[in-house]
Parts: structure tokens; sequence; C-alpha cells
């Protein structure tokens, strides 16, 4: 689904001496079956941004569409369940919302939310258990007796049984360790090259580099950039005004630029730097 | 009651305990009121007290609306249920009479004073201040072995929680939601047991967070608190001792128009 943001403004507390502005007129376009990246500093308004997306929050002014389905100030509480099956979302540190005495009841709750019978939700949480790396024996144990891997594995299956057409992930791969992190972002990569919508929240630039497809850059609650992320990460203004940090392949580019080595545009993922460092040396 | 509204004027300077023990003290001698003139005077008092503290009249008024229902129900009671020898009105068990009217205005005043009260100790003093009272005004307690001090940390890493607390449960809320739970809809049972993909996942943070703090102030060499000093002091001043006399004044003239 496409999901679009016009002028979308969020205002906490309105109204009140206290009243801050989340989002500050955003407009701009998610792409269907796309992965998109958002970055930006810690309360610059990112998880305010994609709480918009499953109506979690309401605009304070402006429009989000999802498909055919149009968010308003407007728009109430009542019968946001189609739009929440569409839209799964896995929020930071998901593993606080496990609750049920097994993990597969709780893979189960949010497919029987969304009308599911028992039997295809049992279905979907034997299936989901295996997407994650978890082995089927867990299914039986309590989901408080895993390790914090494992927690956060079962939080992120519960989302996806549920089949959401588009998936946010909130920041899905902090506190867990290296390779952890690598086998959780390449199974949200398959899950989008399987032809789901993937929006991730991201500090982590080599994860945008690597995974993503577009990205946006969110300051202060204001989108100040948006593209792929080759051009994003080129672009001078950002790096110097400190709003953007570079991946490690680019950073370490940059250095080279120092020492004889020229690009034309810095190389972000690792296999680029690797092929341009080779092109460069064999051309001298 | 309320919360804390940052502000500066005479009642705020105050020291919180003395504020804490005469708002105590004034919600005692409400019940000796027993007529017009001493309502009146109380009234008065209350409404002169407001004024002092130089905070919007609304802000009380916001106090009054968590027990609305209450005082409503309490009033709706002493209105058609006293006995009395010449009812105005009289309907099976209900009794309508200008005795039961006084009573129901009585109550009525009584709870508006209670509440504004109580509503100017919360707004302008913060909750740590109110701790810290607890812990000063409990300190001869230490003679008879009972731990102040404890009780005074818990009191405050309480207070600590509070916000966190709701943080915590605005995020779980809306990771169930998002899960397809709608609270608030349905019947009755099927409300009251939307909340517990909540309330599980609540004890279980508020555990884990409560055992990371024990592990921080352990690590960090807490002991009981002996002798530990304070950051923030309170200071009893002139101004206190002349709120205490005015309220022994203000309870002399409530005694003299009693028996008026």
């Amino acid at each position: 689904m496409e999901i679009t943001f016009e002028h979308v403004t969020h205002s906490y507390n309105p109204n009140s001496p206290t009243a801050n502005l989340g989002l500050d007129d955003v407009s701009f376009k998610i792409q269907d079956k796309k992965f998109t990246a958002i970055v930006g500093q810690t309360g610059s308004g990112k998880s305010t941004l994609v709480r918009h997306i499953n109506a979690l929050l309401k605009p304070t002014s402006g429009t989000i569409t999802v498909g055919d389905r149009v968010i308003t100030p407007e728009t109430n509480n009542k019968n946001l369940k189609p739009l929440r099956k569409q839209v799964g979302m896995v929020f930071q540190f998901p593993e606080s919302q496990l609750f049920e005495d097994t993990v597969e009841k709780d893979i189960m709750f949010g497919p029987m939310n969304f009308g599911a019978s028992a039997d295809d939700a049992r279905e979907s949480a034997h299936k989901m258990i295996k997407l994650v790396g978890l082995d089927e024996s867990l299914l039986e144990q309590s989901p408080f007796d895993l390790s914090g891997g494992q927690m956060r594995r079962v939080a992120i299956a519960g989302v996806l049984a549920s089949d959401p057409e588009t998936i946010i992930l909130d920041e899905p791969t902090a506190g867990l360790d290296p390779v952890g992190r690598q086998e959780i972002m390449d199974l949200f990569k398959s899950l989008q090259q399987d032809g789901k919508t993937i929006i991730l929240i991201t500090h982590n630039m080599d994860d945008v580099a690597n995974y993503a497809e577009e990205m946006a850059v969110i300051h202060r609650g204001k989108l100040i950039a948006q593209g792929i992320p080759q051009e994003v990460f080129n672009n001078q203004e950002l790096l110097k005004e400190d709003l953007l940090t570079l991946p490690k392949s680019a950073a370490f580019a940059k250095e080279l630029t120092e020492k004889g080595f020229s690009f034309e545009k810095l190389p972000i993922t690792i296999n680029e730097l690797g092929t341009e460092i080779e092109q460069q040396l064999n051309g001298d | 009651m309320g919360r804390y509204l940052p502000g500066d004027s005479l009642v705020y300077r105050l020291d919180p305990r003395g504020k804490f023990l005469l708002t105590f003290y004034f919600v005692g001698i409400v019940f000796l009121a027993n007529n017009v003139a001493s309502y009146a005077f109380l009234l008065a008092f209350v409404i002169f007290a407001v004024f002092l503290s130089k905070i919007n009249f609304g802000f009380f008024l916001k106090g009054l609306k968590p027990v609305f229902w209450l005082i409503l129900f309490t009033v709706a009671l002493q209105l058609l249920f006293t006995p009395s020898a010449n009812p105005l009105w009289h309907w099976g068990i209900f009794t309508f009479s200008k005795e039961g009217l006084v009573i129901a205005g009585y109550i009525f005043i009584r709870f508006i004073l209670i509440i504004f009260i109580s509503t100017l100790l919360t707004l302008t003093t913060t909750p740590i201040e109110i701790s810290d009272s607890i812990e000063s005004i409990l300190k001869p307690l230490k003679k008879i072995k009972f731990p102040v001090t404890q009780v005074a940390l818990m009191l405050s890493i309480a207070l600590r929680f509070v916000p966190l607390l709701v943080d915590e449960t605005t995020k779980i809320m809306d990771a169930q939601r998002a899960r397809g739970v709608d609270f608030g809809e349905g019947g009755l049972i099927k409300r009251i047991k939307s909340f517990v993909p909540i309330l599980i996942p609540l004890f279980v943070s508020s555990f884990s967070i409560a055992y990371d703090l024990a592990i921080a102030m352990e690590s960090r060499g807490y002991k009981d608190g002996e002798g530990r000093s304070k950051y923030r002091v309170l200071s009893w001043d002139r101004r206190d001792n002349i709120m205490v006399i005015f309220m022994a004044a203000v309870t002399g003239i409530l005694l003299f128009l009693r028996s008026y």
C-alpha cells in the first residue's frame, strides 16, 4: 500500500502551556513494497510519525492516506481494526508486549484479535516461530522463561503472524548481539522481497545503507531530506550541519579522499567501497 | 486535588511541613462548623487563601471534577432521606424537607472547603516537598525504631515511578492496540479482559525496573540512609509562624461563631 502524508502536523498537549510540536507540516510518500528507512536524532519525531500510519496517533491537522484509508483529525477510534491488520508495528523493545502463558498463545493473540480462527492462528504461530529462527519446541514455554533475544523474536513473530501488508519497525534490533541483529535485518529484507512494505526507524546508518531503498531524514518534527540513501548520504549540507552521520563505509571513503582517492559519489556499503578501491588501485 | 503547578506566591513560599499539617488541621476543623455563620466564615477563609496563592480559580474547579458524582450522590441522599417531622414533600421512602435542604447545603460546602484546601496544597507543593515533609514530620518516631528514612525513600521512589509507569502503560497499550486490541469496546467482561494484556506486561516491567534500581543503588553503596545529607533543606520562617498564629485565630473565631 502506498502511504501518503499531506501537511501532517501533530501537537502534543495542544492549547496548554506545555504544548509542543511533534510533527511540523510533514508531506511525503512511502512507496509500496519498498524498504524505507526513517532516520533522525532522538526526539526528532520519527516515532510520532509512524504512529500516525496505524492511527495510534491522529494528526492535529493534515491527512494521512494508507491504501484507500484516509486518516484525518476527525477520524474516530471505531473500526480501526482493518487498518491495524494491514499495518503491523514492531515497537522499540517489543518484548514488553508479551503477556500470555505460552509463546504459542502470545503469537496467536494478534491474528485472533483480527478475526482469524484458532486453527489458522495456531498454524500461523508455527510458521512464524520458524521464520524468526526459533525452534518450534519453544511454543509450549512461557515467554517469560526465554532469553532477551528469544523474547524479541517471539514479539516480532507475534506481529508478523497477522500477516500485515506493511510492517513498521521501530529500532527492532536495539540491544541485540551483532549476529542476531543481522539475522533479524535479513529476515525483514526477505519479507520485503516477498512483497511487503517495510518502514524502518533506525539510528544505525549501516542498516540504512545495506537494506533500505528509500530514506527520510526527520529533524525537530520536520522532514528535511528524502530520497535514495546513496543520494541523501551525499547531501553535503546535512552532513555539515551534523543532521546526518555517514555509514562506516562512506566515512572510510571520505577519509580516503584525503589520501588521494576520489569518489564521484561516496560508496555507502562495504561492497561498493571494495569495488571502488579495487578499480582505483588497478587504474593507477 | 490537582497536579503541582509551577508558580510563585506567598502560599508557594510557605514551609511545606506547615502547609501539609495545617491542611490536615483545617480539614479537621471544617467538621466543627455547625451554622450558617461558621460555614460562611470558613468559606471566606478558603477564598482568601486561594486569592493569596495567585492561582487561577479554574484550577480549583478542576479539582472538583473527579469527585463531582460523589458530591452529587451525597447531596441527593441528604436531600431525599433526611427524616423530618414536617416534610415539604413525601413520596414512598423519599422525604424532602427544609432540614434536609439545610444539611445538604452544609455537606456541599464541606466538600467544597475540603477539596479546595487540599487542591491548594497539591497545586502549590511539589510531590517531593510533600514526601520531604512527611519524613521531617515522622522524625520523632525514630526513637521507637520506626524506619523513617526508609519510609521516606519508599515514598519518593513511588512518586518518581508514577510518570515512568504512565509512559510504560501508554507504550504497552499502543503495542497491544497495534495487535488489534480494542479498549473500551464490547461488553463489561470483554472490557475487563482487554486489560489483562496491559496489566501483565506492566507488572513484569515494574518488577524489572525495581530490580534494576535496587542493583544500581546497591552498587553505588546505598545503606539505610543514616547520616545522609539533604539537597533540599526545609526552612521554617517568620511567615510560617504567622501562618500558624493566623490559623489559631481562625480556630478561635470559628469556636466563637459556633456557639453564636
